[in-house]
């Protein structure tokens, strides 16, 4: 079979960014766990962790540069790669948000809690999830399902403005709140993020697959 | 188009710029070929091809070795009805008129759409009369050094051949005698060139060299090559068709388009599969 390792490289680079992609997702769930058990030690953990997360997306990057550089890829073998690329970029970024997460955790430590976290555990499943299905979307180079998380990035947006509202209010109904408040509203920032970055990457499977580079759905924040 | 200078810097020209004044110029079609079949004798080298190339504009032609890519470009300028049993069907219409029509005369034709070969391929003559040849051939008058000189500039080649003029083309290295090739076919002023393969018996920095002229030239001749690489193609020319051989072994145009287009996404999964080396 002709360029049988170029091809092995591929998939070599498919596997890394998965790998990636799984330790920022892990990162996303340890650091709302912080959060939500008030763990100093445990938010401590994701933000030693964010280093690992960091030297894999340089990695990811040094591969793809290496492949560009002796491989001379063309057509869909450049979408790869920089498809790739860019997602390496983008899963890096969440890692950064799921460090925010915990460093905000940390700055809590010590404070009452404010409320009892409901919606922000939910916009981190649903930014999860988002995130989980743009990658499976990069497997199965399925740009329905790439479209489909594009489009339910609006749910999270609805709910960002949920958050928002109700924090808003704490801090009119009581001054003492509004710390608190606006740390978790910095926390709903993030997720909210985090989720239009998943559409970032799904953005990237459409491209990787049509050579077509658009902006899907363009996130209201 | 430049971006709005908003932030009051320096006007300064961006990749956009330069990738939209390609775009936004409208290709005029100097040669169209148009249901073209070449044949050796009975056997059939090309079927059924149509297409446009542009002037002013470097076209590439790619394609497996035997899909009938010298063929095409040898039919563009009547070189190949001299290969034995060569003739052709179809029409090629340069500026509109067939070139296969009655009373083309296929030397003048000729120079209009000069060739450069594989093998830079200099007379056993000077540097000077080697340029010099086809402007004497064609009865082409005026001061013949000056011509010379003009012709060797436009090649890249005159700082490094002005003060041996006399000396034997034989003596230069092989990427100077394939410019002096391009000398050559300039000389006359031709409004086409076709390049078979002209950089392949060329080491890299000779071939650069000449693939750097190739853009310049473009911007006042209409370039046809045909290469065997890839990279060369997509790093020279701004449209490029690939042929491919049928079952019945002659060779067919399968895709033509914008070279940025066919190299980062073609439309034909035969192209792509060339293209990224996994034709089999």
């Amino acid at each position: 079979m002709v360029r049988a390792d170029f091809d092995r490289h591929l998939r070599m680079l498919q596997s890394d960014l998965l790998i990636l992609g799984s330790m920022v997702e892990k990162a996303i769930a340890k650091a709302l766990d912080a959060l939500k058990r008030r763990d100093a030690e445990a938010a401590r953990q994701v933000i030693r962790e964010d280093d690992y997360i960091d030297s894999k997306r340089y990695n990811l990057e040094e591969q793809c540069i290496e492949l560009i550089a002796t491989q001379q890829p063309m057509a869909g073998d450049l979408r790869n790669i920089i498809a790739m690329l860019h997602i390496a970029v983008e899963l890096e970024r969440m890692g950064d948000y799921a460090e925010g997460i915990a460093k905000i955790c940390l700055m809590m430590e010590g404070e009452p809690p404010l409320k009892p976290l409901i919606d922000l555990p939910r916009m981190s499943e649903m930014a999860t999830e988002m995130l989980r299905r743009s990658l499976d979307a990069l497997v199965h180079r399925d740009t329905v399902a790439a479209l489909a998380v594009c489009n339910d990035d609006d749910e999270v947006d609805a709910l960002y403005d949920q958050v928002y509202r109700e924090l808003i209010f704490f801090m009119v109904q009581d001054t003492n709140t509004i710390q608190r408040a606006t740390y978790l509203l910095w926390v709903a920032h993030d997720l909210e993020r985090i989720a239009d970055r998943a559409t970032n990457i799904a953005e990237r499977v459409i491209f990787l697959v049509t050579g077509k580079m658009t902006e899907i759905n363009v996130s209201r924040y | 188009m430049v971006t709005e200078n908003f932030l009051n810097l320096p006007q300064i020209e961006t990749a956009e710029d330069t990738v939209e004044s390609h775009r936004d110029a409208a290709p005029e079609s100097v040669i169209d070929v148009r249901n073209l079949d070449a044949f050796y004798g009975e056997v059939r080298a090309l079927k059924d091809v149509t297409l446009s190339l542009y002037r002013r504009r470097v076209s590439a032609v790619i394609g497996p070795s035997g899909c009938g890519k010298s063929t095409l470009v040898r039919c563009l300028n009547r070189m190949h009805e001299m290969s034995p049993g060569g003739h052709v069907d179809g029409e090629v219409l340069y500026q509109g008129e067939n070139i296969y029509g009655a009373g083309v005369d296929p030397v003048e034709l000729r120079s209009r759409i000069g060739m450069v070969f594989q093998k830079p391929n200099p007379f056993p003559k000077s540097i000077f009369e080697n340029v010099a040849f086809g402007l004497k051939v064609n009865g082409i008058g005026g001061n013949l050094g000056e011509r010379v000189e003009r012709s060797l500039r436009r090649a890249a080649l005159w700082d490094e051949v002005k003060d041996r003029l006399k000396q034997s083309a034989l003596q230069l290295s092989g990427g100077q005698q394939q410019r002096l090739c391009i000398a050559r076919a300039l000389a006359v002023e031709p409004e086409v060139i076709l390049m078979d393969e002209p950089c392949s018996a060329l080491d890299p920095m000779a071939t650069l060299a000449v693939e750097e002229l190739i853009r310049e030239l473009s911007q006042e001749v209409t370039i046809i090559i045909v290469t065997h690489n890839m990279q060369q193609a997509a790093r020279v020319s701004h449209h490029t068709a690939f042929l491919m051989m049928d079952q019945d072994k002659a060779g067919y145009l399968v895709e033509y388009g914008p070279t940025s287009e066919v190299f980062t996404n073609p439309k034909s999964e035969h192209t792509e599969a060339y293209i990224t080396g996994r034709f089999s």
